[in-house]
Protein backbone atom coordinates (compact mmCIF):
# COMPACT_ATOMS: atom_id res chain seq x y z
CA UNK A 1 0.00 0.00 0.00
CA UNK A 2 1.21 3.53 -0.73
CA UNK A 3 0.93 5.65 2.43
CA UNK A 4 1.53 9.37 2.65
CA UNK A 5 2.21 10.87 6.06
CA UNK A 6 1.92 14.65 6.48
CA UNK A 7 3.71 15.58 9.69
CA UNK A 8 6.15 12.70 9.30
CA UNK A 9 8.96 14.37 11.28
CA UNK A 10 7.19 14.09 14.61
CA UNK A 11 8.51 11.54 17.07
CA UNK A 12 5.54 9.18 16.84
CA UNK A 13 5.18 9.71 13.08
CA UNK A 14 8.81 8.71 12.49
CA UNK A 15 8.18 5.45 14.29
CA UNK A 16 5.09 4.88 12.19
CA UNK A 17 7.07 5.52 9.00
CA UNK A 18 9.69 2.94 10.00
CA UNK A 19 7.07 0.39 11.04
CA UNK A 20 5.12 0.73 7.78
CA UNK A 21 8.30 0.57 5.69
CA UNK A 22 9.37 -2.60 7.51
CA UNK A 23 6.00 -4.12 6.78
CA UNK A 24 6.61 -3.59 3.07
CA UNK A 25 4.48 -0.52 2.48
CA UNK A 26 5.64 2.27 0.22
CA UNK A 27 5.81 5.35 2.44
CA UNK A 28 6.37 9.03 1.68
CA UNK A 29 6.65 11.71 4.35
CA UNK A 30 5.89 15.42 4.24
CA UNK A 31 6.77 17.90 6.95
CA UNK A 32 7.95 21.47 7.07
CA UNK A 33 10.40 20.36 9.77
CA UNK A 34 13.30 18.57 8.10
CA UNK A 35 14.11 14.89 8.68
CA UNK A 36 17.68 14.47 7.58
CA UNK A 37 18.40 10.78 7.25
CA UNK A 38 14.78 9.82 6.63
CA UNK A 39 14.57 6.12 5.67
CA UNK A 40 11.89 6.88 3.06
CA UNK A 41 11.20 9.52 0.41
CA UNK A 42 10.73 12.72 2.37
CA UNK A 43 9.75 16.23 1.32
CA UNK A 44 10.53 19.21 3.50
CA UNK A 45 7.46 21.18 2.59
CA UNK A 46 4.46 22.71 4.29
CA UNK A 47 1.35 20.64 3.59
CA UNK A 48 -0.50 23.82 2.63
CA UNK A 49 1.97 24.64 -0.17
CA UNK A 50 1.80 23.81 -3.83
CA UNK A 51 4.78 21.45 -3.59
CA UNK A 52 2.83 19.27 -1.16
CA UNK A 53 0.01 18.91 -3.65
CA UNK A 54 2.59 17.75 -6.18
CA UNK A 55 3.53 14.93 -3.82
CA UNK A 56 -0.12 13.81 -3.75
CA UNK A 57 -0.28 14.07 -7.55
CA UNK A 58 2.90 12.11 -8.26
CA UNK A 59 2.78 9.55 -5.46
CA UNK A 60 -0.97 8.81 -5.69
CA UNK A 61 -1.22 7.38 -2.17
CA UNK A 62 -3.85 4.80 -1.23
CA UNK A 63 -3.92 6.07 2.31
CA UNK A 64 -3.02 9.29 4.11
CA UNK A 65 -2.23 9.56 7.82
CA UNK A 66 -2.59 13.22 8.73
CA UNK A 67 -0.28 13.90 11.67
CA UNK A 68 0.54 17.52 10.89
CA UNK A 69 -1.40 19.24 13.66
CA UNK A 70 0.16 21.12 16.56
CA UNK A 71 -0.91 22.00 20.11
CA UNK A 72 -0.95 25.37 21.81
CA UNK A 73 2.05 24.24 23.84
CA UNK A 74 4.23 24.15 20.73
CA UNK A 75 2.95 26.85 18.36
CA UNK A 76 1.34 30.09 19.49
CA UNK A 77 -1.28 32.36 18.02
CA UNK A 78 -2.58 32.74 14.51
CA UNK A 79 -0.01 30.42 12.97
CA UNK A 80 -1.44 27.46 14.89
CA UNK A 81 -4.88 28.12 13.41
CA UNK A 82 -3.34 28.19 9.94
CA UNK A 83 -1.48 24.93 10.46
CA UNK A 84 -4.31 23.02 12.08
CA UNK A 85 -7.22 24.21 9.98
CA UNK A 86 -5.53 25.19 6.73
CA UNK A 87 -3.42 22.05 6.83
CA UNK A 88 -6.34 19.75 7.53
CA UNK A 89 -8.34 21.32 4.75
CA UNK A 90 -5.45 20.87 2.29
CA UNK A 91 -4.97 17.23 3.29
CA UNK A 92 -8.64 16.35 2.72
CA UNK A 93 -8.96 18.40 -0.47
CA UNK A 94 -5.87 16.76 -1.99
CA UNK A 95 -6.95 13.34 -0.79
CA UNK A 96 -10.21 13.72 -2.61
CA UNK A 97 -8.65 15.25 -5.73
CA UNK A 98 -6.00 12.54 -6.13
CA UNK A 99 -8.05 9.45 -5.49
CA UNK A 100 -6.95 8.59 -1.96
CA UNK A 101 -9.06 5.72 -0.59
CA UNK A 102 -8.55 6.20 3.14
CA UNK A 103 -7.69 9.30 5.13
CA UNK A 104 -6.89 9.17 8.85
CA UNK A 105 -7.00 12.34 10.94
CA UNK A 106 -4.82 11.80 14.00
CA UNK A 107 -6.46 13.95 16.65
CA UNK A 108 -6.33 14.20 20.41
CA UNK A 109 -8.56 13.13 23.26
CA UNK A 110 -8.26 16.63 24.72
CA UNK A 111 -10.97 17.46 22.15
CA UNK A 112 -13.50 16.80 24.93
CA UNK A 113 -12.04 19.44 27.25
CA UNK A 114 -11.61 19.28 31.00
CA UNK A 115 -13.98 20.70 33.56
CA UNK A 116 -15.75 19.90 36.81
CA UNK A 117 -18.95 19.00 34.96
CA UNK A 118 -17.44 16.73 32.35
CA UNK A 119 -17.93 12.99 32.82
CA UNK A 120 -15.26 10.32 32.93
CA UNK A 121 -14.99 8.07 29.87
CA UNK A 122 -16.28 10.31 27.10
CA UNK A 123 -17.96 8.65 24.16
CA UNK A 124 -17.47 9.83 20.60
CA UNK A 125 -20.88 11.47 20.35
CA UNK A 126 -20.17 13.96 23.12
CA UNK A 127 -19.61 17.60 22.20
CA UNK A 128 -16.42 19.41 23.22
CA UNK A 129 -16.68 21.22 26.57
CA UNK A 130 -14.92 24.00 28.42
CA UNK A 131 -13.61 25.78 25.33
CA UNK A 132 -14.49 29.03 27.06
CA UNK A 133 -11.81 28.45 29.68
CA UNK A 134 -9.24 27.04 27.27
CA UNK A 135 -9.83 28.87 23.95
CA UNK A 136 -6.39 27.84 22.69
CA UNK A 137 -7.85 24.38 22.14
CA UNK A 138 -10.46 25.68 19.70
CA UNK A 139 -8.44 25.24 16.52
CA UNK A 140 -7.73 21.57 17.25
CA UNK A 141 -11.37 20.99 18.11
CA UNK A 142 -12.38 22.72 14.90
CA UNK A 143 -9.86 20.68 12.89
CA UNK A 144 -11.28 17.47 14.40
CA UNK A 145 -14.86 18.46 13.56
CA UNK A 146 -13.80 19.69 10.13
CA UNK A 147 -12.07 16.40 9.38
CA UNK A 148 -15.27 14.58 10.33
CA UNK A 149 -17.20 16.57 7.72
CA UNK A 150 -15.34 14.54 5.10
CA UNK A 151 -17.53 11.61 6.23
CA UNK A 152 -20.51 13.21 4.48
CA UNK A 153 -18.80 15.56 2.06
CA UNK A 154 -16.60 12.91 0.44
CA UNK A 155 -18.46 9.62 0.83
CA UNK A 156 -16.09 7.90 -1.61
CA UNK A 157 -13.15 8.66 0.73
CA UNK A 158 -13.07 6.44 3.81
CA UNK A 159 -12.41 8.84 6.67
CA UNK A 160 -11.27 7.89 10.16
CA UNK A 161 -11.00 10.55 12.86
CA UNK A 162 -8.98 9.31 15.82
CA UNK A 163 -8.96 10.98 19.23
CA UNK A 164 -5.89 9.48 20.80
CA UNK A 165 -5.06 9.80 24.49
CA UNK A 166 -1.66 11.02 25.69
CA UNK A 167 1.39 8.98 24.73
CA UNK A 168 4.22 8.00 26.99
CA UNK A 169 7.32 6.04 26.16
CA UNK A 170 10.99 6.05 25.32
CA UNK A 171 10.82 8.97 22.87
CA UNK A 172 9.74 11.30 25.66
CA UNK A 173 7.60 13.26 23.21
CA UNK A 174 4.06 14.43 23.66
CA UNK A 175 2.22 16.70 26.05
CA UNK A 176 2.30 14.44 29.10
CA UNK A 177 5.90 13.33 28.61
CA UNK A 178 7.00 16.94 28.26
CA UNK A 179 5.04 17.92 31.34
CA UNK A 180 6.68 15.30 33.56
CA UNK A 181 10.16 15.58 32.06
CA UNK A 182 11.64 17.66 34.88
CA UNK A 183 12.55 16.54 38.39
CA UNK A 184 9.42 18.12 39.83
CA UNK A 185 5.94 18.07 38.39
CA UNK A 186 3.77 21.10 39.17
CA UNK A 187 0.24 20.26 40.24
CA UNK A 188 -2.70 22.45 41.22
CA UNK A 189 -3.08 22.23 45.00
CA UNK A 190 -6.13 20.18 45.91
CA UNK A 191 -6.53 18.58 42.48
CA UNK A 192 -5.16 15.32 41.13
CA UNK A 193 -6.90 14.43 37.88
CA UNK A 194 -6.78 11.09 36.15
CA UNK A 195 -4.44 11.02 33.16
CA UNK A 196 -5.03 8.57 30.36
CA UNK A 197 -2.03 7.60 28.32
CA UNK A 198 -0.63 4.73 26.30
CA UNK A 199 2.78 3.49 25.30
CA UNK A 200 3.89 5.01 22.00
CA UNK A 201 4.33 1.56 20.44
CA UNK A 202 0.67 0.90 21.18
CA UNK A 203 -0.19 4.19 19.45
CA UNK A 204 1.74 2.98 16.39
CA UNK A 205 -0.08 -0.34 16.57
CA UNK A 206 -3.46 1.44 16.70
CA UNK A 207 -2.54 3.45 13.58
CA UNK A 208 -1.33 0.37 11.71
CA UNK A 209 -4.57 -1.42 12.59
CA UNK A 210 -6.59 1.59 11.45
CA UNK A 211 -4.81 1.46 8.11
CA UNK A 212 -5.51 -2.24 7.80
CA UNK A 213 -9.16 -2.23 8.92
CA UNK A 214 -10.20 1.16 7.52
CA UNK A 215 -13.04 1.85 9.98
CA UNK A 216 -15.23 4.80 8.95
CA UNK A 217 -16.13 7.30 11.61
CA UNK A 218 -14.84 8.95 14.75
CA UNK A 219 -13.05 6.85 17.35
CA UNK A 220 -11.45 7.40 20.73
CA UNK A 221 -8.19 5.54 21.07
CA UNK A 222 -6.89 4.52 24.49
CA UNK A 223 -5.10 1.62 26.08
CA UNK A 224 -4.76 0.85 29.77
CA UNK A 225 -6.70 2.44 32.59
CA UNK A 226 -5.93 6.03 33.58
CA UNK A 227 -3.97 7.00 36.69
CA UNK A 228 -3.95 10.11 38.89
CA UNK A 229 -1.27 12.60 37.86
CA UNK A 230 0.42 12.29 41.27
CA UNK A 231 0.86 8.54 40.75
CA UNK A 232 2.08 8.97 37.19
CA UNK A 233 4.69 11.41 38.50
CA UNK A 234 5.69 9.20 41.42
CA UNK A 235 5.98 6.08 39.25
CA UNK A 236 8.13 8.09 36.84
CA UNK A 237 10.38 8.90 39.82
CA UNK A 238 9.35 12.56 39.77
CA UNK A 239 8.19 14.67 42.69
CA UNK A 240 4.72 16.16 42.37
CA UNK A 241 4.68 19.68 43.79
CA UNK A 242 1.19 20.97 44.61
CA UNK A 243 0.98 24.73 44.14
CA UNK A 244 -2.10 26.92 44.73
CA UNK A 245 -3.74 27.76 41.44
CA UNK A 246 -3.28 31.52 41.63
CA UNK A 247 0.42 31.09 42.38
CA UNK A 248 0.79 28.60 39.53
CA UNK A 249 -0.97 30.98 37.14
CA UNK A 250 1.66 33.58 37.89
CA UNK A 251 4.55 31.15 37.62
CA UNK A 252 3.71 30.05 34.08
CA UNK A 253 6.52 31.00 31.74
CA UNK A 254 8.76 32.06 34.64
CA UNK A 255 11.22 30.33 36.99
CA UNK A 256 11.82 27.61 34.43
CA UNK A 257 8.16 26.66 34.17
CA UNK A 258 6.95 26.02 30.64
CA UNK A 259 4.92 28.71 28.92
CA UNK A 260 1.32 27.50 28.89
CA UNK A 261 -1.99 29.13 28.16
CA UNK A 262 -3.81 29.67 31.47
CA UNK A 263 -6.62 27.42 30.30
CA UNK A 264 -4.17 24.53 30.09
CA UNK A 265 -4.24 24.46 33.90
CA UNK A 266 -7.76 23.03 33.78
CA UNK A 267 -6.15 19.94 32.25
CA UNK A 268 -4.16 19.42 35.44
CA UNK A 269 -7.24 20.05 37.58
CA UNK A 270 -9.85 17.91 35.86
CA UNK A 271 -9.53 14.66 33.95
CA UNK A 272 -10.04 13.98 30.25
CA UNK A 273 -10.72 10.27 30.01
CA UNK A 274 -12.22 8.53 27.00
CA UNK A 275 -14.09 5.32 26.31
CA UNK A 276 -12.28 3.52 23.50
CA UNK A 277 -14.62 0.52 23.26
CA UNK A 278 -15.83 1.42 19.75
CA UNK A 279 -12.28 1.52 18.40
CA UNK A 280 -11.44 -1.84 19.96
CA UNK A 281 -14.59 -3.26 18.46
CA UNK A 282 -13.87 -1.85 15.00
CA UNK A 283 -10.20 -2.78 14.77
CA UNK A 284 -9.59 -5.53 17.31
CA UNK A 285 -6.99 -3.31 18.97
CA UNK A 286 -5.67 -4.30 22.37
CA UNK A 287 -2.82 -2.58 24.17
CA UNK A 288 0.40 -4.50 24.81
CA UNK A 289 1.75 -2.20 27.50
CA UNK A 290 -0.17 -1.58 30.69
CA UNK A 291 -0.08 1.79 32.44
CA UNK A 292 2.88 0.87 34.63
CA UNK A 293 5.07 -0.49 31.85
CA UNK A 294 4.38 2.61 29.75
CA UNK A 295 5.60 4.78 32.64
CA UNK A 296 8.56 2.46 33.19
CA UNK A 297 9.56 2.82 29.53
CA UNK A 298 9.54 6.59 29.91
CA UNK A 299 11.43 6.44 33.22
CA UNK A 300 14.14 4.22 31.75
CA UNK A 301 14.67 6.55 28.79
CA UNK A 302 14.35 9.70 30.90
CA UNK A 303 15.53 9.01 34.44
CA UNK A 304 14.90 11.68 37.05
CA UNK A 305 17.18 14.60 36.16
CA UNK A 306 19.92 15.22 38.70
CA UNK A 307 19.26 18.94 38.72
CA UNK A 308 16.66 21.07 37.03
CA UNK B 1 -9.25 -6.53 65.76
CA UNK B 2 -8.06 -2.96 65.43
CA UNK B 3 -10.39 -0.92 63.30
CA UNK B 4 -7.77 0.17 60.76
CA UNK B 5 -6.75 -3.46 60.20
CA UNK B 6 -10.33 -4.57 59.84
CA UNK B 7 -10.94 -1.78 57.32
CA UNK B 8 -7.78 -2.64 55.39
CA UNK B 9 -8.84 -6.29 55.17
CA UNK B 10 -12.30 -5.31 54.02
CA UNK B 11 -10.91 -2.91 51.40
CA UNK B 12 -8.84 -5.81 50.05
CA UNK B 13 -12.00 -7.88 49.77
CA UNK B 14 -13.91 -5.27 47.74
CA UNK B 15 -14.68 -6.80 44.38
CA UNK B 16 -13.45 -3.88 42.28
CA UNK B 17 -10.93 -4.10 39.40
CA UNK B 18 -7.96 -2.54 41.20
CA UNK B 19 -4.60 -2.49 39.39
CA UNK B 20 -1.19 -3.24 40.91
CA UNK B 21 -1.14 0.21 42.53
CA UNK B 22 -4.55 -0.38 44.10
CA UNK B 23 -6.34 2.02 41.74
CA UNK B 24 -9.40 1.10 39.70
CA UNK B 25 -10.22 2.46 36.22
CA UNK B 26 -12.22 5.32 37.76
CA UNK B 27 -9.33 6.34 39.98
CA UNK B 28 -10.87 4.80 43.12
CA UNK B 29 -7.86 4.16 45.32
CA UNK B 30 -7.40 1.58 48.05
CA UNK B 31 -5.28 3.98 50.04
CA UNK B 32 -7.93 6.71 49.98
CA UNK B 33 -10.61 4.14 50.78
CA UNK B 34 -8.64 2.88 53.78
CA UNK B 35 -8.18 6.36 55.19
CA UNK B 36 -11.73 7.56 54.63
CA UNK B 37 -13.47 4.30 55.57
CA UNK B 38 -11.47 4.03 58.79
CA UNK B 39 -12.88 7.34 59.96
CA UNK B 40 -16.36 6.59 58.61
CA UNK B 41 -16.30 3.23 60.35
CA UNK B 42 -15.30 4.84 63.64
CA UNK B 43 -18.20 7.28 63.32
CA UNK B 44 -20.49 4.42 62.34
CA UNK B 45 -19.59 2.23 65.28
CA UNK B 46 -18.94 4.63 68.13
CA UNK B 47 -20.24 8.11 67.37
CA UNK B 48 -23.54 7.59 65.61
CA UNK B 49 -23.77 3.97 66.90
CA UNK B 50 -25.54 3.10 63.68
CA UNK B 51 -28.10 0.34 63.72
CA UNK B 52 -28.58 -1.25 60.30
CA UNK B 53 -31.45 -3.58 59.47
CA UNK B 54 -32.28 -5.37 56.25
CA UNK B 55 -28.75 -5.32 54.84
CA UNK B 56 -29.55 -8.72 53.26
CA UNK B 57 -31.74 -6.84 50.78
CA UNK B 58 -28.66 -5.28 49.17
CA UNK B 59 -27.52 -7.69 46.42
CA UNK B 60 -24.08 -9.19 47.08
CA UNK B 61 -23.09 -8.71 43.45
CA UNK B 62 -24.40 -7.10 40.33
CA UNK B 63 -25.93 -3.74 39.65
CA UNK B 64 -28.28 -2.19 42.18
CA UNK B 65 -29.44 1.26 43.14
CA UNK B 66 -29.77 2.33 46.76
CA UNK B 67 -32.47 4.99 46.95
CA UNK B 68 -32.75 6.86 50.20
CA UNK B 69 -33.98 9.95 52.01
CA UNK B 70 -31.71 12.75 53.03
CA UNK B 71 -31.37 13.12 56.75
CA UNK B 72 -29.32 15.93 58.22
CA UNK B 73 -27.85 19.15 56.88
CA UNK B 74 -24.60 17.55 55.82
CA UNK B 75 -24.15 14.23 54.09
CA UNK B 76 -24.11 12.07 57.25
CA UNK B 77 -26.73 9.84 55.62
CA UNK B 78 -24.66 9.02 52.55
CA UNK B 79 -21.52 8.48 54.62
CA UNK B 80 -23.28 6.08 56.97
CA UNK B 81 -24.94 4.15 54.12
CA UNK B 82 -21.49 3.70 52.57
CA UNK B 83 -20.17 2.52 55.94
CA UNK B 84 -23.07 0.11 56.43
CA UNK B 85 -22.56 -1.59 53.04
CA UNK B 86 -18.85 -1.74 53.75
CA UNK B 87 -19.07 -3.07 57.31
CA UNK B 88 -22.24 -5.13 57.35
CA UNK B 89 -22.00 -6.91 53.97
CA UNK B 90 -19.92 -9.95 53.31
CA UNK B 91 -18.04 -9.53 51.02
CA UNK B 92 -18.15 -5.78 51.55
CA UNK B 93 -19.46 -3.53 48.79
CA UNK B 94 -18.61 0.04 47.93
CA UNK B 95 -21.72 2.15 47.58
CA UNK B 96 -20.93 4.86 45.05
CA UNK B 97 -22.85 8.07 45.49
CA UNK B 98 -23.66 10.75 43.02
CA UNK B 99 -22.36 13.84 44.75
CA UNK B 100 -23.45 17.42 44.25
CA UNK B 101 -21.62 18.96 41.31
CA UNK B 102 -20.28 21.90 43.33
CA UNK B 103 -18.03 19.50 45.25
CA UNK B 104 -16.15 18.84 42.01
CA UNK B 105 -14.99 22.45 42.00
CA UNK B 106 -13.68 22.43 45.54
CA UNK B 107 -9.97 21.67 45.94
CA UNK B 108 -9.23 18.53 48.04
CA UNK B 109 -12.92 17.67 48.26
CA UNK B 110 -12.77 17.00 44.53
CA UNK B 111 -9.89 14.56 44.94
CA UNK B 112 -11.22 12.78 48.02
CA UNK B 113 -14.69 12.25 46.65
CA UNK B 114 -13.47 10.85 43.35
CA UNK B 115 -10.73 8.65 44.87
CA UNK B 116 -13.36 7.07 47.10
CA UNK B 117 -15.75 6.45 44.22
CA UNK B 118 -18.16 9.30 44.89
CA UNK B 119 -18.51 10.99 41.51
CA UNK B 120 -20.33 14.13 40.39
CA UNK B 121 -24.00 13.40 39.77
CA UNK B 122 -23.93 13.17 36.00
CA UNK B 123 -26.22 10.74 34.18
CA UNK B 124 -23.21 9.44 32.24
CA UNK B 125 -21.48 8.41 35.46
CA UNK B 126 -24.54 6.75 36.92
CA UNK B 127 -25.29 4.77 33.78
CA UNK B 128 -21.70 3.63 33.31
CA UNK B 129 -21.35 2.48 36.91
CA UNK B 130 -24.55 0.46 36.65
CA UNK B 131 -23.49 -1.05 33.33
CA UNK B 132 -20.39 -2.22 35.14
CA UNK B 133 -22.53 -3.84 37.83
CA UNK B 134 -21.62 -1.49 40.63
CA UNK B 135 -23.68 -0.39 43.60
CA UNK B 136 -25.04 3.10 43.07
CA UNK B 137 -26.38 5.26 45.89
CA UNK B 138 -28.82 8.03 45.01
CA UNK B 139 -30.70 10.51 47.17
CA UNK B 140 -33.40 11.71 44.78
CA UNK B 141 -34.29 14.64 47.02
CA UNK B 142 -30.97 16.23 46.06
CA UNK B 143 -29.77 19.37 47.81
CA UNK B 144 -33.40 20.16 48.69
CA UNK B 145 -33.26 17.10 50.91
CA UNK B 146 -30.18 18.03 52.91
CA UNK B 147 -31.69 21.50 53.36
CA UNK B 148 -34.52 20.04 55.47
CA UNK B 149 -34.83 21.72 58.84
CA UNK B 150 -34.91 19.82 62.13
CA UNK B 151 -38.68 19.81 62.33
CA UNK B 152 -38.89 18.42 58.80
CA UNK B 153 -36.32 15.72 59.48
CA UNK B 154 -38.51 12.69 58.93
CA UNK B 155 -40.40 14.05 55.96
CA UNK B 156 -39.63 13.71 52.29
CA UNK B 157 -39.40 16.50 49.73
CA UNK B 158 -40.01 15.99 46.04
CA UNK B 159 -38.12 13.14 44.38
CA UNK B 160 -36.42 13.60 41.02
CA UNK B 161 -37.31 11.07 38.34
CA UNK B 162 -33.87 10.65 36.80
CA UNK B 163 -33.02 7.66 38.96
CA UNK B 164 -36.15 5.80 37.89
CA UNK B 165 -35.61 6.37 34.19
CA UNK B 166 -32.05 5.15 34.62
CA UNK B 167 -33.18 2.07 36.58
CA UNK B 168 -35.65 1.25 33.81
CA UNK B 169 -33.10 1.77 31.06
CA UNK B 170 -30.38 -0.28 32.73
CA UNK B 171 -32.75 -2.85 34.28
CA UNK B 172 -31.44 -2.16 37.75
CA UNK B 173 -33.19 -3.30 40.93
CA UNK B 174 -33.93 -0.51 43.39
CA UNK B 175 -33.26 -1.02 47.09
CA UNK B 176 -35.19 1.64 49.04
CA UNK B 177 -33.63 2.71 52.30
CA UNK B 178 -34.54 4.99 55.15
CA UNK B 179 -32.03 6.90 57.26
CA UNK B 180 -33.22 8.13 60.63
CA UNK B 181 -31.31 10.23 63.09
CA UNK B 182 -29.36 12.47 60.72
CA UNK B 183 -31.76 15.27 61.60
CA UNK B 184 -31.04 14.84 65.33
CA UNK B 185 -27.31 14.59 64.67
CA UNK B 186 -27.33 17.79 62.67
CA UNK B 187 -30.39 19.76 63.75
CA UNK B 188 -30.50 22.52 61.18
CA UNK B 189 -32.48 25.53 62.37
CA UNK B 190 -31.94 27.59 59.22
CA UNK B 191 -29.96 27.60 56.00
CA UNK B 192 -27.82 30.55 54.97
CA UNK B 193 -28.22 30.68 51.21
CA UNK B 194 -26.42 34.01 50.67
CA UNK B 195 -23.40 32.88 52.66
CA UNK B 196 -23.44 29.67 50.64
CA UNK B 197 -23.35 31.58 47.40
CA UNK B 198 -20.27 33.47 48.63
CA UNK B 199 -18.55 30.18 49.48
CA UNK B 200 -19.58 28.48 46.25
CA UNK B 201 -21.93 25.96 47.89
CA UNK B 202 -25.75 25.78 47.64
CA UNK B 203 -26.26 26.87 51.28
CA UNK B 204 -24.66 26.74 54.71
CA UNK B 205 -26.74 24.87 57.32
CA UNK B 206 -26.87 26.60 60.70
CA UNK B 207 -27.31 24.82 64.02
CA UNK B 208 -28.54 26.24 67.32
CA UNK B 209 -25.29 25.43 69.14
CA UNK B 210 -23.16 27.33 66.63
CA UNK B 211 -20.48 24.83 65.71
CA UNK B 212 -21.27 23.00 62.47
CA UNK B 213 -20.34 19.66 64.03
CA UNK B 214 -22.85 16.78 64.16
CA UNK B 215 -24.03 15.58 67.57
CA UNK B 216 -23.61 11.94 68.55
CA UNK B 217 -27.25 11.01 67.89
CA UNK B 218 -28.12 7.42 67.12
CA UNK B 219 -28.56 6.81 63.40
CA UNK B 220 -30.69 4.00 62.05
CA UNK B 221 -30.59 2.67 58.50
CA UNK B 222 -33.24 0.35 57.22
CA UNK B 223 -33.12 -1.35 53.83
CA UNK B 224 -36.28 -2.67 52.16
CA UNK B 225 -36.52 -5.57 49.71
CA UNK B 226 -35.46 -4.72 46.14
CA UNK B 227 -38.11 -3.35 43.79
CA UNK B 228 -37.89 -4.14 40.10
CA UNK B 229 -39.67 -2.05 37.48
CA UNK B 230 -39.71 -2.97 33.85
CA UNK B 231 -39.62 -0.52 30.97
CA UNK B 232 -37.26 1.33 28.69
CA UNK B 233 -36.78 4.60 30.57
CA UNK B 234 -38.56 6.51 27.81
CA UNK B 235 -42.03 6.23 29.36
CA UNK B 236 -44.31 9.22 29.88
CA UNK B 237 -43.71 11.30 32.98
CA UNK B 238 -47.01 10.16 34.46
CA UNK B 239 -45.90 6.52 34.42
CA UNK B 240 -42.45 7.29 35.79
CA UNK B 241 -43.92 9.48 38.54
CA UNK B 242 -46.12 6.55 39.48
CA UNK B 243 -43.11 4.27 39.88
CA UNK B 244 -41.21 6.95 41.80
CA UNK B 245 -44.16 7.34 44.16
CA UNK B 246 -44.11 3.62 44.88
CA UNK B 247 -40.48 3.87 45.98
CA UNK B 248 -41.16 7.05 47.90
CA UNK B 249 -44.04 5.40 49.71
CA UNK B 250 -41.88 2.49 50.86
CA UNK B 251 -39.32 4.95 52.23
CA UNK B 252 -42.01 7.14 53.84
CA UNK B 253 -43.47 4.10 55.61
CA UNK B 254 -40.08 3.07 56.95
CA UNK B 255 -39.49 6.65 58.12
CA UNK B 256 -42.86 6.87 59.87
CA UNK B 257 -42.43 3.52 61.60
CA UNK B 258 -38.86 4.36 62.53
CA UNK B 259 -39.81 7.77 63.90
CA UNK B 260 -42.48 6.15 66.07
CA UNK B 261 -39.95 3.67 67.45
CA UNK B 262 -37.46 6.43 68.16
CA UNK B 263 -39.87 8.72 69.89
CA UNK B 264 -39.19 7.27 73.33
CA UNK B 265 -35.43 7.23 73.32
CA UNK B 266 -34.47 10.44 71.55
CA UNK B 267 -34.53 13.77 73.38
CA UNK B 268 -37.10 16.02 71.77
CA UNK B 269 -35.69 19.39 70.85
CA UNK B 270 -39.05 20.63 69.62
CA UNK B 271 -41.75 22.04 71.78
Amino acid sequence: MRVLIPGASGAIARKLVVRLKNEGHEVVGIDRRPWHDAPVEFHTVDVRKRAAEDVFRKFRPHAVVHMATVTSLVVFGEERYQINLGGTRAVFDHSRAYGVEHCIFVGRHTYYGAGPDSPLFHKEDEPPLALNVFPELADLVAADLYAATALWRFPELTTTVLRICYTLGPSGHGTLATFIRGKRVPMVLGFDPLFQFMHEDDVIESLVLTLAKRPRGVFNVAGPQPLPLSRVSAEADRTPIPIPRWVLENMIGRFGFPKLPKGALTHIEYPVVVDAAAFREATGFDHRYDELSAIAAFRTAFPRPRSD
Amino acid sequence: MRLDREVAQRVDRLELPFNALGIDPYGVSKWHLRVSLTSLSALYKWYFTVETTGIEHVPARGRAMLIGNHSGGIAIDGAMVIASCFLEMDPPRLAQGMVEKFLGRLPFMNTWTSRTGQFPGLPEHAERLLEEDRLLMVFPEGARGTAKLYRERNSLVEFGTGFMRLALKTKTPIVPLAVLGGGEAFPTIANAYKLGRLLGVPYVPLVAYGLPVPLPAKVQIQYAPPMVFSGSGNEDDAIVFGYVDQVKEVIAKMLAAGAKRRRGDVPQLER
